[in-house]
């Protein structure tokens, strides 16, 4: 379980990859199990592909702050091709770490993130998504990663609460309800920690 | 009932609970969301609402007037070019006396264009007779919706009532929130019972006719007497939000006020992000005091000038540009305000956070730092000035 007064997460996608989604199921999820939650989305001119930055903060008491975060604990990279062109972990806090989506290791991805000598996660979530989903949604497997590795809410209860969210928000599709537990089970047995 | 939403899911929520006769629709970013969760509740007939779709917020806000006209209560959301599409019949809403409920998500305004929050748009609306409230959060853009109807639907008001939340920033975070059952919402808000409307078969009557300059001026007058009367209704309203709810509202919120020296005055989200950094000052000693203001209009000058009359300096932070080449127009009225103290608190203007620039706790204790040496040195330098710009001007 994580310490600090509040867990600060920080997340890199590019437009159309799910990174908001996930960012507000993680709020969602968290203030079901009695956490004060924010999550929110950082928006530019909105376009697919376009870099994106969404925000969590969850705590045990209201967060008032409403700015940006810039020392977070945690980094999400839902893209790969990100590393090329955004310092992600600027700002990250040394004891904090960085989750990955890439088949790569974390050891091979120390030397794309500028001189970052803090703790690398990796986890496949495009090859985890496909695999079970048919598709690339790598949103709900770095989410689950992003649960697993910070330790922000037990991972129990996580899956039971975001179950119950998935079979309210997909009452009409039962079959995506099973794909997506399945993927964030995976996800949380695969992911990588550097 | 807790939940976790977002201020546009919110205040969706809200007009739900509400049930209002006609809602009139346009999407603008960032306020789209409002009629989109809305237009859900509709098809799943959760709400017996006449969901109007135009093609513009002119229209928007026409449906409004001519739905409230005819005796029934009505709502609209916009943001920024939206609301500046509105501006005539913002006016006309106003002086025909018709109490429409409007949720304005704040957003700046064309050019350059920007879809990030800032105050130009509902700043430009300051003086067309509408009732402004500003939250900080999703629970106070929820709360002031709420209050809004029995506000302005008042007898003895009779205005139009503008809830504002920042574009974004509160629009789309989800936040825990605390949500009232409904028919609790539909006992306080009440039915619509306007004493005249153009339905009335027993009282026929124009609305909206041409004024002659004979008549225009007491009608004028009538309008910004009752904008008077209204800060003593929103009181009533919020002693009686406050007993279903149990969360206290005022013309404006003081925090940490009693012994400051050093004052914020700002509105909205800031706020929040102003108080963690007060928190941190307070702890180093630093007599560090924050006025949120909630009511925008009618301006609680009076009120305000007493809060700040014990400080020493007092920094009056505006979200919008006024261009007036004297400060922005939170400042104008602020200043304006303490012009009647017998000994006021120095006081300066730092225009902030256009099109969405973030403001940071850091950001805030740099204020408290120049307003600290303000009063060291009895110099208050460069009143007017922008924060954090590239540009030459003296750093704020």
């Amino acid at each position: 379980m994580a310490t600090r007064d509040v867990v600060e997460i920080r997340w890199h996608g590019r437009g159309g990859q799910g990174a908001k989604m996930a960012c507000l199921l993680l709020a969602d999820v968290a203030g079901l199990e009695g956490k004060f939650v924010q999550g929110f989305p950082e928006y530019g001119p909105e376009r697919m592909g376009a870099p994106i930055t969404a925000y969590n903060r969850i705590s045990e008491k209201r967060c008032t702050i409403h700015s940006n975060i810039y020392e977070p604990d945690y980094v999400v990279v839902i893209d790969e091709s990100l590393l090329d062109s955004i310092d992600v972990t600027g700002g990250l806090k040394k004891d904090g770490a960085v989750i990955i989506n890439t088949s790569s290791s974390p050891r091979e991805m120390y030397p794309r993130l500028r001189g970052w000598s803090g703790k690398i996660c990796t986890i496949d979530a495009r090859r985890i998504s496909e695999e079970i989903l048919g598709k690339n949604f790598p949103n709900t497997p770095m989410l689950a990663a992003v649960v697993k590795v910070s330790g922000v809410l037990e991972t129990g209860s996580f899956l039971a609460d975001i179950e119950k969210s998935f079979k309210h928000k997909f009452a009409a599709k039962p079959q995506v309800v099973e794909g997506n537990m399945a993927t964030l089970k995976k996800s949380m047995e695969e992911v990588r920690v550097g | 009932m807790s939940s976790c939403l977002s201020g546009n899911e919110a205040v969706a929520y809200a007009i739900k609970q509400i049930n209002p006769d006609v809602m009139g629709t346009f999407p603008i970013t960032p306020s789209t969301e409002i009629p989109e969760y809305f237009a859900d509740y509709v098809a799943n007939g959760e709400v017996t609402t006449e969901y109007v779709t135009v093609e513009s917020e002119h229209s928007s806000m026409s449906v409004c007037i001519a739905a409230q006209a005819a005796g029934a209560r009505s709502v609209s959301a916009t943001s920024a070019c939206g609301l500046a599409l509105m501006y005539e019949l913002l006016y006309v809403a106003a002086s025909c006396r018709l109490p429409i409920t409007l949720a304005c998500v704040n957003r700046a305004l064309s050019g350059p264009i920007n879809i990030n929050n800032d105050y130009s748009d509902s700043m430009g609306a300051r003086d067309s007779g509408w009732i402004q409230i500003y939250a900080e959060n999703n629970q106070e853009a929820y709360d002031n919706f709420l209050m809004a109807m029995p506000i302005g639907e008042s007898p003895g008001v009779r205005l139009p009532v503008m809830t504002c939340m920042d574009g974004f920033i509160t629009s789309h975070a989800i936040e825990n929130i605390e949500l009232l059952e409904t028919d609790i919402v539909r006992k306080f808000v009440g039915d619509y019972n306007p004493e005249h409307y153009l339905l009335k078969k027993e009282n026929p009557l124009a609305v909206g006719p041409y004024d002659v300059s004979a008549y225009y001026m007491e009608h004028k007058v009538q309008e910004a007497e009752a904008m008077k009367a209204a800060k003593a209704r929103i009181l009533e309203v919020a002693a009686e939000f406050e007993r279903i709810s149990g969360r206290h509202y005022g013309l404006f919120e003081k925090y940490k006020m009693d012994d400051a020296e050093l004052a914020l005055v700002l509105i909205g989200s800031s706020a929040g992000t102003a108080k963690a950094a007060i928190d941190k000052l307070r702890e180093q000693g630093v007599k560090a005091g924050l006025v949120k203001i909630r009511i925008f209009r009618p301006f609680p000058g009076e009120e305000l000038a007493r809060a700040l009359a014990g400080c020493k300096a007092a920094a009056v932070m505006d979200k919008s540009e006024g261009f007036s080449a004297n400060g922005g127009p939170l400042f104008a009225e602020t200043r304006s305000a303490l012009y009647d103290l017998k000994e006021r608190p120095y006081l300066i203007n730092i225009v902030y956070g256009l099109g969405g620039r973030d403001f940071k706790t850091g950001d805030v204790e740099k204020v408290f730092d120049r307003l600290a040496e303000i009063v060291l040195t009895g110099k208050t330098g460069p009143v007017y000035t922008h924060m954090g710009q590239r540009s030459k001007e003296v750093e704020a």
